[in-house]
């Protein structure tokens, strides 16, 4: 899968990357490493005090509601939209990187303001999520649901439910500020003057990161 | 070569490789995976056919299924040297560290509290009141 290099290159002597990749987005993936520990850190915790509890609250009888249809219920339909939202814009947005690749200025300001709307529809959704949550009486610090063996449930659940998803919330609010940031100076010609749209990369794995990590929380709070 | 200023030069010319293509079968990969999860967690909550333990299995080989894809193909990680990917995935391996260290001592201190922590054992007996969710007025907390 790797780059196909000569044999013999020597890419330590200097006057090349040895990486291959430029400076900023190298330091891209090393931050990303140190955010994905912090993400690992929140979501491991989780998984430890789940350990040591008797029992849980079941994530089908928890997340089930959905917007617009009254009482009737869907496990796991809402997040599933909100996971598909997500992945959706992680295309957009690789198709803003390749569009920046082939130094098409209109194609990379329309993948990134259809990776914006996405943001923005993932918030949407994640608003409406927790507002539900909210006046079902969950919130931290109260826990109306009971386990699944319908034992009394404790408030960790609902207090590591809204820190983890808020957090990563929170990543996606400014991943979709950078994006925004970024679609300003594609429309200001910023990169077109630099002669590289590398910074649009930069901003797509952090895109993709939030991505990567909804993956991960997904499973841990939806599936488990 | 002289990288005086910065940036794209010692760099390859990558004008070629983006492959809309292979985008778009890693889209339809993780939106298949992220089916198949939803239909067994579904499947599961109505009949109850499999047990949790190896289902959750499933899901976590999925789960990391979909982080590969995502790494190699959207974030390119994939198609860079093998320099620059073994210096992000090596660190990563911390993780089966400290996903196997921290399982252990959660599962440790729920056995330690069921044979120590009477309190503890005794919630694990007792059923909870029923609540009615959506009644008026048993909200906990304020208002």
């Amino acid at each position: 899968m790797a780059h196909s290099v000569p044999v013999g290159q020597k890419w330590w002597s200097g006057g090349r990357s040895p990486f291959n990749v430029e400076y900023g987005k190298l330091m891209m993936w090393y931050f990303l490493m140190s955010d994905a520990f912090t993400f690992g850190a929140f979501l491991i915790s989780y998984g430890s005090i789940r350990f040591s509890s008797n029992s849980w609250p079941n994530p089908n009888e928890v997340f089930k509601s959905f917007p617009f249809i009254g009482e009737m219920t869907i496990p796991l339909a809402f997040v599933s939209l909100m996971t598909f939202i997500l992945i959706m814009s992680s295309v957009t947005m690789v198709m803003a990187v390749g569009a920046g690749q082939a130094h098409d200025r209109k194609a990379v300001m329309k993948w990134m303001f259809l990776t914006i709307l996405g943001g923005l529809a993932f918030l949407g959704c994640q608003a409406w999520e927790w507002t539900h949550l909210y006046h079902e009486g969950a919130w931290w610090g109260r826990n109306p649901f009971m386990n699944i063996d319908l034992t009394q449930s404790s408030t960790n659940f609902t207090n590591y439910f809204f820190t983890i998803t808020g957090f990563h919330g929170f990543h996606v609010f400014s991943g979709v500020i950078i994006n925004i940031i970024m679609l300003i100076k594609t429309w200001r010609g910023d990169f077109e003057r630099k002669g590289h749209y590398l910074m649009i990369e930069k901003a797509g794995l952090y895109w993709h990161f939030v991505d990567l990590v909804w993956v991960f929380v997904f499973t841990c709070f939806y599936l488990l | 070569m002289d990288s005086s200023h910065t940036t794209t030069e010692g760099l390859p010319q990558e004008k070629n490789s983006f492959d809309t293509k292979a985008i778009w079968k890693t889209f339809w990969i993780l939106l298949v995976i992220t089916i198949v999860e939803l239909v067994i967690a579904i499947i599961y909550y109505e009949t109850h056919f499999f047990p949790k333990h190896i289902l959750n299995g499933v899901f976590i080989i999925m789960t990391l299924a979909k982080a590969f894809f995502i790494i190699a193909e959207f974030m390119h990680l994939g198609h860079e040297i093998k320099n620059l990917v073994m210096t992000v995935a090596i660190p990563a391996f911390l993780f089966i560290w400290f996903l196997i260290a921290f399982a252990w001592d959660g599962s440790s201190y729920h056995e330690l509290r069921m044979r120590y922590d009477s309190y503890q054992y005794e919630q694990s007996k007792t059923k909870a009141k029923p609540v009615e969710k959506h009644e008026e007025g048993k909200k906990p907390g304020k208002e």
